[in-house]
């Protein structure tokens, strides 16, 4: 894991300082609400419904148990005891006073964690692939890429003020986990003919009000010059990006309007003035930033033999086997496995965790994972480098925290956003719904019979739910006052990334778990032994759906 | 006479802004003394503002380095506009100048930019800074030159990023 020398230390303590000074100076009236609005964004401080919200970074999901256990004591001591796992596997505080906010950063820097750039129109936290450096299909270990532009986006003085937000999402597998066909830019590592390693380039994807999936401009570029064309592309975004109307401020619009060849001509030209730049890495660079994702030291493991006793431990308890197969995936090395914490049980808000579970995690992590853990984009936590050995002890130990929800990857694993409960700009409500989903579908049996099935919840079209790529999308929607419910279908966020239909009229709250159901039951009327949702769906196409829903009660 | 930070220091501006013509920039009579015309101005009587050397040129937000282009090297001063301190267009613009027009004049920042900016517009290359709001007190606001003093990334001031400078 990255570790921050005095560099990191000098310019993170001199941010904290200068928001101290920023919110001194708004709240003695010398700097106006309109001024420190953008400051406190950069610094991850939203206002809210209820309060403020605090955004803290993850930075492509990692964090150690040291940071885990801070977080945990800052949800304690200036928030109501829990917090949130966000979709870009961020950390947020619905609970903060704004008056604090300056001490929870000091708090968090000593820990090197801040809230820089976690909202406002910037570039974002960089996401990436919650098992980076221990997926079996990992082609290049995204991390020290990410650390690399994580650094050259923060503070960046040219591209703190952009038309609108900006996110980047990198991926190094063949198996695409970090959505990057809908973020601004995504990034795939790949290696040429010649075993060079580079990026292809993936440009004006995202979702909110207008879905969008990216344009690849670049097949491959080569990795040392990652910095200057992405330099380019956001200056070609920073000057011709639109101004006038927010809603047209994403780069995809731009994308969109120019065409992406033009788009990509342009970035072409900026990139050729700068090219070999100072910005320019060098191998040397990229050796430095890798030095700090080095193996954790892996014991030799006989995997056989630790396969036949975990056989006989699932044979033996059903309840463990159903949590192997869904929440425990393989590992790049023998006798290892990534397990993922569940924070979907029934009954909690998607993504919520206390400072007790926090600090449970911590400890787990310290006894099983090599004092590390990872966040994910669909608002669960992993821990990525458990020996199979221990799986049956760190498995009973997750039940008895509340977190061993054997439900990765089905329809009750849903993504969900704060929703109406705590957002000002939602139409309706969230998580109530996501509740009464899980309640229809409790019986754990025959929602694994459903297989790999996700269900995305927004609360209004800006999409923080990711509704546009679950396999079944739900919208929240104002009616005159009235909250109601579209529902769509088809969505999709991994590799063949797609947007999904929407299927007819909205429906109340109250509906909605039958029709789920009903989109459920048309799915196993029609399957094929080997179906998923997404396959079934692709076949049939909507209409069968549409009819079950919108059948008149005979 | 009105106040200004310049590098690093408060002195009296010597130059005076010329706003936008409506129409016409080429009718447009430019007194004597130093000015900062609009762009459009210089483009229009560019032949008979060569010759002067206390002629400025100040760039809006929706127009671009690449209009002024070479002719920057020539003058004294060009100015950046904020209509409102969200547009950051200027941010690019400064730059350009700097690095891809190697202006190396006055590089003046005006109209509505706030004084948490001026640190990303030093590095930007912007050495002078005239708020629209004359009344912000100067000294108060020259503190945000020096809020940080470590940078990551490649700028006008600092041409090696940081990842060069920690290895070395
Ligand atoms: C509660 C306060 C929140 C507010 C006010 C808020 C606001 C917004 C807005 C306005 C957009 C649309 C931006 C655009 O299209 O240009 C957006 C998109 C998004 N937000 Fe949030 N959000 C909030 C919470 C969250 C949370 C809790 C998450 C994660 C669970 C999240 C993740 C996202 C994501 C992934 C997008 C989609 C990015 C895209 O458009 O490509 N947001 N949010
Ligand atoms: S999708 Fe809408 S309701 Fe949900 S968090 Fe985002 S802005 Fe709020």
């Amino acid at each position: 894991m990255y570790i921050y020398d005095k560099y990191d230390h000098d310019i993170l303590s001199q941010r904290v300082a200068q928001f101290r000074d920023q919110t001194r100076r708004y709240l003695d009236g010398s700097l106006s609400e309109a001024e420190f609005l953008p400051l406190r964004l950069q610094n991850g401080l939203y206002v809210q419904r209820l309060a403020p919200m605090l955004r803290i970074n993850v930075p492509y999901g990692m964090l150690n148990t040291t940071q885990l256990r801070r977080l945990a004591r800052i949800a304690r001591d200036y928030d109501k005891g829990y917090c949130h796992v966000s979709t870009r596997q961020n950390i947020q505080y619905n609970w903060p006073d704004l008056e604090q906010v300056p001490d929870i950063l000091a708090e968090l820097a000593e820990v090197e964690m801040h809230g820089t750039q976690s909202s406002g129109n910037c570039i974002r936290n960089i996401t990436s692939d919650q098992f980076a450096g221990t997926a079996p299909d990992e082609v290049v270990d995204p991390r020290p890429y990410c650390e690399i532009i994580r650094q050259w986006s923060s503070f960046h003085p040219e591209f703190a003020f952009l038309p609108r937000k900006f996110k980047i999402a990198i991926s190094g597998s063949e198996l695409d986990r970090a959505a990057i066909q809908v973020h601004d830019i995504g990034l795939q590592l790949v290696t040429d003919n010649n075993g060079e390693i580079g990026f292809k380039v993936i440009v004006g994807g995202g979702l909110g009000r207008t879905p969008v999936i990216g344009s690849v401009i670049r097949e491959f570029l080569p990795r040392l010059e990652v910095l200057n064309y992405l330099e380019a592309i956001l200056r070609v975004y920073n000057l011709h990006g639109r101004r006038d109307n927010k809603f047209k401020a994403r780069i995809k619009i731009l994308v969109r309007a120019m065409g992406a060849d033009v788009f990509a001509e342009a970035v072409e030209q900026e990139w050729q003035q700068i090219k070999e730049s100072p910005s320019t890495l060098r191998d040397e660079d990229f050796d430095n930033a890798k030095a700090f994702f080095t193996e954790p030291a892996y014991e030799t493991l006989n995997d056989d033999a630790v396969q036949t006793a975990l056989e006989q431990q699932s044979a033996d308890n059903r309840a463990f086997s159903k949590w192997l197969e869904r929440n425990v995936r393989p590992h790049k090395v023998a006798g290892y496995a990534a397990v993922t914490l569940s924070l979907k049980p029934t009954g909690i808000a998607p993504g919520d965790i206390t400072d007790g579970q926090l600090e449970v995690i911590a400890d787990l992590a310290d006894q099983y994972s090599f004092s590390e853990v990872r966040t994910t984009h669909e608002q669960n936590m992993v821990l990525a480098d458990v020996k199979k050995s221990d799986l049956f002890a760190l498995w009973e130990a997750a039940r008895s925290a509340g977190f061993a929800t054997p439900n990765i990857g089905t329809l009750t694993d849903i993504i969900c956003c704060p929703g109406g409960d705590f957002c000002s700009l939602a139409n309706a409500k969230s998580i109530p719904i996501a509740e009464a989903i899980q309640r229809q579908f409790s019986d754990l049996d025959y929602v694994y019979d459903l297989g790999d099935l996700d269900l995305n919840i927004s609360g209004c079209m800006n999409a923080c739910g990711h509704h546009h790529v679950g396999h079944i999308g739900i919208l929240g929607v104002d009616k005159k006052g009235q909250e109601f419910y579209q529902v769509m279908l088809g969505g999709n966020a991994g590799n063949n990334a797609s947007l999904a239909k929407v299927l007819g009229p909205a429906f109340g709250a109250d509906d909605m778990p039958q029709v789920v159901q009903k989109v459920v039951d048309v799915f196993l009327e029609n399957r094929t032994e080997e179906e998923l949702f997404i396959d079934t769906y692709q076949r049939i196409g909507i209409t069968p759906f549409k009819e079950r829903v919108y059948a008149k009660a005979s | 006479m009105p106040k200004l930070v310049k590098d690093g220091a408060i002195t009296e501006d010597q130059w005076t802004l010329l706003d936008k013509p409506d129409d016409s920039p080429e009718a447009v009579v430019i007194p004597a003394g130093c000015v900062i015309v609009p762009l459009s101005v210089w483009q229009a009587q560019k032949d008979s503002l060569t010759h002067r050397s206390d002629i400025g040129v100040w760039i809006d937000s929706d127009e671009s380095a690449f209009d002024l282009g070479e002719d920057a090297s020539t003058l004294p001063l060009v100015a950046v506009n904020f209509p409102g301190f969200m547009d950051g267009r200027a941010f690019s613009t400064a730059r350009l100048l700097r690095e891809r027009f190697h202006f190396g004049g006055e590089l003046r920042a005006i109209g509505a930019f706030i004084r948490d900016q001026m640190g990303y517009l030093s590095r930007c290359g912007v050495n002078a800074f005239q708020f629209e709001d004359e009344s912000i007190d100067l000294t108060e606001a020259m503190k945000s030159l020096n809020d940080f003093t470590e940078y990551y990334q490649a700028s006008v001031n600092q041409p090696q990023p940081l990842f060069r400078r920690r290895s070395a």
